[in-house]
């Protein structure tokens, strides 16, 4: 059964097991080398990091707490860890209707699924930064197309750009435009339901809908369950489409703090001002947020979640 | 993954509409009546087509702008009233687009093909040997994912600037040298789908470890490793917060980068050249489009394996 059984048993098998830990070592080197330098010895340099005042310049100064209780009455904490779950509450289950909406469409296209799933893809090799700038220009309160659009149909649109309690909205549906990913996942996963079911179903007279709410969303609730993770951990870190849109170098009137987000604040904070000591609790923060969030969904899926082969 | 259609689909699809008097209020039937099906299919194309719409304008607006002189750029004509390529002429003068392209170029290229090969080399040492505490490790690999980048950027960082390589391009992808674990566990996948029988008979034959690799693996796990290429160059290009980070000045800027700081100048700074802005971001956008028709097959496929994965 194992490799090393069947290998040449010359001097005896200890030393054959020996030179396979060996040449697997090798082969495994460069990920180990990586882990140690650029993970492990960060993850406790960041937690050494975080107990201090540090701006790079002079050398650490050890605060003890201090970051985590300054955290409690900076403003803009709650402020950017508020924007930032608005976000992700808002685009993670618009993010997977959609996206199911557009697979299901996709899956009863016959022969044009091939051309549309291309069509709802491309948005998503957009780089993040000309979604960013995209933004700013089709949501231009005055002159951007959502705007002329509305419009037509006598809507007078947001200033998407400029007014706070519409930029998370806007920020929300342009994002929804690079569901390309989603949808070829959740196509994949609706082409793996057997038909059978359906035909059953069928002769028991449910409709559409039935289907899609009974067979569908159960069959595939593994998938969507996967996509709600991902999903939920990129949407606590966005940061460059939002960036690029409201931030950086002498921009001042586009500053707003409706689209501070929880991982620009803490590049900011780190890179901008140089509080690395605080960012470094502020990124401690976001891992505990997000683990919080995790553990939950898993949690829920454990009730909801059909995984097949299961058994009830 | 092709595109067949699910053998009822194609059925709804094919099946001939006949002369049946066709009841579209009529109780439970067995099957949808003939008529409304091909209403359905109808409404399924223009459905589809709606949204194909949405998904594409937004390029289409911005090629279209990209065309279009100063004045005209917030027009929102699809086609240009004056059409102009004098944007895409001064566009060199406005900016050094040029060397922004070449620093992407040179970035990708490197980072892509050194996160291939070494995570080809890891994946392999983790799906081929057996040896104590490879469980443990896989699971340091996997657990890895899971650790936000947000953690180790600042240490990371202060490792690239104490070796003074803050400001060159050498933090942008020198990471890669050392594996990623995404493309680890993907290759790791596919290299344990592959039949084990191929590689005891190399061995036989008295081929080595690197041999067997480099021989028999590589060549046969070649669609993941095109994955892989596949998607860090588009990781590659489109990054923003690492040169956001490690760049100071212009000449260093990759392509996001620089439009960033176009963004900055020109959209932000007073100037309103937004003719610039969106020629840029054309000049961004269009080498991803290329890749996508390059490896359309690639991309669609690995990335139906990372949902199967859930």
């Amino acid at each position: 059964m194992s490799a090393s059984s069947i290998a040449p048993v010359r001097p005896g098998r200890l030393r054959a097991r020996r030179r396979e830990t060996l040449s697997a070592l090798l082969f495994i080197s460069p990920w180990l080398v990586g882990f140690l330098i650029f993970t492990l010895w960060p993850v406790i340099y960041s937690g050494y990091l975080s107990l201090t005042d540090y701006d790079v310049i002079n050398n650490p100064n050890f605060v003890g707490l201090d970051n985590y209780t300054a955290m409690f009455e900076d403003p803009k904490i709650a402020l950017s860890l508020g924007n930032t779950l608005i976000f992700t509450i808002l685009s993670v289950p618009l993010h997977i209707i959609v996206a199911l909406a557009l697979a299901l469409l996709l899956l009863r296209a016959a022969r044009a699924t091939g051309f549309f799933r291309t069509v709802f893809f491309l948005p998503k090799m957009t780089p993040a930064v000309a979604v960013g700038v995209l933004f700013l220009l089709i949501f231009n309160g005055q002159d951007g197309l959502i705007n002329r659009v509305l419009g037509f149909f006598g809507i007078s649109g947001p200033y998407w750009t400029t007014d706070p309690a519409w930029v998370k909205p806007g920020l929300v549906l342009i994002s929804l435009w690079t569901i390309g990913s989603s949808i070829v996942i959740l196509l994949a996963a609706l082409k793996n339901v057997p038909t059978e079911l359906y035909e059953s179903a069928r002769i028991d007279g449910a409709g559409f809908w039935q289907q899609t709410t009974r067979i569908t969303v159960p069959m595939i609730s593994s998938t969507i369950f996967f996509l709600a993770i991902i999903n939920t951990i990129y949407g606590f870190q966005i940061f460059t489409e939002a960036y690029t849109a409201f931030f950086g170098a002498g921009n001042t009137t586009y500053s707003n703090d409706a689209a501070l987000f929880y991982v620009i604040y803490l590049f900011r904070q780190g890179f901008e001002y140089l509080h690395m000591g605080y960012a470094s609790a502020m990124a401690w923060l976001l891992f505990v947020v997000i683990l919080i969030f995790t553990v939950a969904q898993f949690a829920i899926s454990r009730r909801v979640v059909y995984y097949e082969g299961d058994v009830r | 993954m092709t595109t067949t259609v699910r053998a009822d689909d194609a059925e709804l699809a094919l099946a001939p509409v006949g002369p049946h008097d066709p009841e579209p209020t009529a109780a439970p039937t067995r099957r949808t009546p003939p008529r409304r099906r091909r209403v359905l299919q109808v409404l399924t194309y223009a459905a589809l087509a709606v949204f194909a719409v949405i998904f594409t304008y937004p390029f289409v607006w911005l090629v279209s702008a990209s065309f279009k002189p100063r004045s005209e750029v917030f027009d929102n004509l699809l086609i240009p009233k004056t059409f102009t390529i004098e944007n895409y002429l001064n566009i060199w003068q406005e900016a050094p687009i040029g060397v922004w392209l070449v620093n992407s170029v040179i970035v990708t290229a490197l980072a892509a093909i050194s996160v291939t090969a070494s995570s080809a080399l890891v994946a392999w040492g983790f799906a081929y040997f057996r040896f104590r505490g490879r469980g443990l490790l896989f699971a340091l690999v996997i657990g890895s994912m899971m650790l936000p980048g947000a953690v180790t950027m600042i240490p990371t960082f202060l490792i690239w600037n104490g070796l003074g390589a803050t400001g060159t391009l050498t933090p942008l992808w020198a990471q890669n040298l050392f594996g990623s674990a995404f493309y680890i566990f993907l290759l790791r996948q596919f290299f344990l789908a592959l039949p084990r029988e191929l590689f005891e008979a190399a061995k036989i034959d008295g081929a080595g470890n690197w041999r067997i690799f480099t021989r028999i693996a590589l060549p046969l796990c070649r669609p993941a490793l095109a994955v892989t290429l596949l998607f860090e160059i588009q990781a590659a290009w489109t990054d923003l917060l690492r040169p956001l980070i490690y760049l100071r000045d212009s000449d260093t800027f990759t392509i996001p980068r620089g439009l960033k700081s176009l963004l900055d100048q020109f959209g932000f700074g007073g100037e309103w050249h937004w003719e610039v802005i969106v020629t840029a971001s054309v000049i961004t956008t269009v080498p991803m489009i290329i890749l996508f028709f390059i490896g359309q097959k690639q991309f669609v496929d690995g990335i139906a394996t990372t949902g199967s994965k859930g």
